[in-house]
């Protein structure tokens, strides 16, 4: 029961884009149509899923001291976090890029071109850090946390992407095309997705 | 010469990352409710953009280009955990209310779209500047949507009552997540009809 509520707060209260603003420059350059969305949309989640709960392991077990700690209680190596964080991701992101071209020649013509931009997307590494200040009781719950923030990032990728390709059909203001309506279209939708606060299973 | 005052005003007007690129939004618009935070963390991001573009430039000879990604992530990581200690040691009641957005610059697409665009083809000093020019086009608008949020939104200005002297009430709007989406894209909006000449067709 308890996963299922953070599941579901992950995916709508906590909505990586909506309420914390993060992967915004890969979503606004990527939504352009479904097709695409939906290709870098699924490689966020499989990401988060895979680089999370490894990070949740490293940050338990050797980052903060504790009795946890592998190195006890004196060694306090939580300033390294951001370094270990964003190495992992990155080691990581090379590594199935580098296997996806190898074995899975197809899927890395759709979604190989993705991955390197996943590097750097600030929901992956927010993830982590997030996850750092929730506190998580064991890898499992990290995981759902990941699983859950994926698909609700997904799902606001998807739906923008859909929203602008209807919108190409519309008569915007000279200075508005591209960038400045696509912000007030997130902001609305913002608003639309903060109608989900405050819900808890 | 011209060419080093080109390299220093284009970033804030013509090329400027966030309205023209559409670069490092996510932390942009998180840490904008107050123009405290929003200026303390311009300054952080002009730090370390422009130290980053240094060191990156200074290393460009000896990075081998399949595993650049890694190491650019290295150094702006490092340049990120010293921004963030000091913070730490010098302004900790600051540096906890922008948790995670600190953490993020490492994943702001301005520090890696500068490195890959000019740090690694440019000697030291002008890739310096053009990471210091980039830092302070992206911390104009942070402060100009702050302003905006924080006068209307809490009625103050670096939390001074300003508009709340006067019996203003508050707008709560102001301060939510997609509030500073809407603004960001009029912030758009009055630059492109301005500048003719960036509108999109």
């Amino acid at each position: 029961m308890e996963y299922l509520s953070l599941f579901v707060k992950s995916i709508f209260v906590d909505n990586m884009i909506f309420a914390y603003f993060l992967g915004m420059c890969s979503y606004l350059a990527v939504s352009k149509n479904v097709k695409t969305a939906n290709g870098l949309g699924l490689a966020v989640i499989f990401v988060l899923v895979c680089t999370l709960p490894l990070n949740y392991l490293l940050n338990k077990y050797i980052l903060t001291p504790g009795e946890n700690c592998i190195f006890g209680e004196g060694v306090d190596l939580s300033f390294l976090s951001f370094i270990i964080f964003i190495a992992v991701i990155a080691a990581f992101v090379q590594l199935v890029e580098m296997i996806v071209e190898k074995f899975l020649p197809s899927l890395y013509s759709s979604l190989g071109i993705f991955l390197p931009l996943i590097a750097v997307n600030c929901a992956i590494l927010g993830g982590s850090l997030f996850m750092q200040q929730k506190d998580f009781i064991n890898v499992g719950e990290s995981a759902v946390y990941a699983l859950g923030s994926g698909i609700g990032w997904y799902l606001a990728i998807v739906a923008l992407a859909a929203i602008r390709e209807k919108m190409s059909y519309s008569n915007v203001p000279a200075g508005l095309k591209g960038t400045g309506i696509t912000f007030i279209t997130v902001g609305l939708m913002g608003i639309a997705f903060m109608a989900f606060m405050g819900i808890s299973l | 010469m011209a060419n080093l005052k080109e390299t220093i005003l284009n970033p804030i007007t013509k090329g400027n990352p966030i309205t023209v690129l559409v670069l490092g939004i996510c932390s942009s618009l998180a840490v904008t409710v107050e123009l405290k935070g929003a200026f303390v963390m311009a300054l952080s991001v002009i730090a370390v953009t422009g130290l980053s573009s240094l060191v990156v430039s200074l290393l460009r000879k000896t990075i081998p280009n399949r595993v650049r990604i890694i190491v650019q992530l290295v150094v702006v990581a490092m340049m990120v955990i010293l921004v963030d200690q000091f913070l730490k040691a010098f302004a900790y009641g600051i540096d906890k209310q922008l948790s995670v957005y600190i953490g993020l610059i490492i994943t702001n697409c301005i520090v890696m779209g500068r490195i890959e665009a000019f740090a690694l083809g440019n000697e030291p000093i002008p890739s310096l500047l053009d990471g210091l020019a980039n830092g302070v086009g992206y911390g104009a608008i942070l402060i100009i949507v702050a302003f905006f949020r924080e006068l209307f939104g809490s009625g103050t200005l670096f939390g001074f009552p300003v508009l709340s002297a006067i019996g203003y009430t508050n707008n709560g709007l102001m301060i939510l997540p997609p509030m500073a989406l809407i603004l960001l894209g009029c912030v758009i909006w009055v630059q492109r009809s301005i500048q003719k000449d960036l509108q999109e067709k």
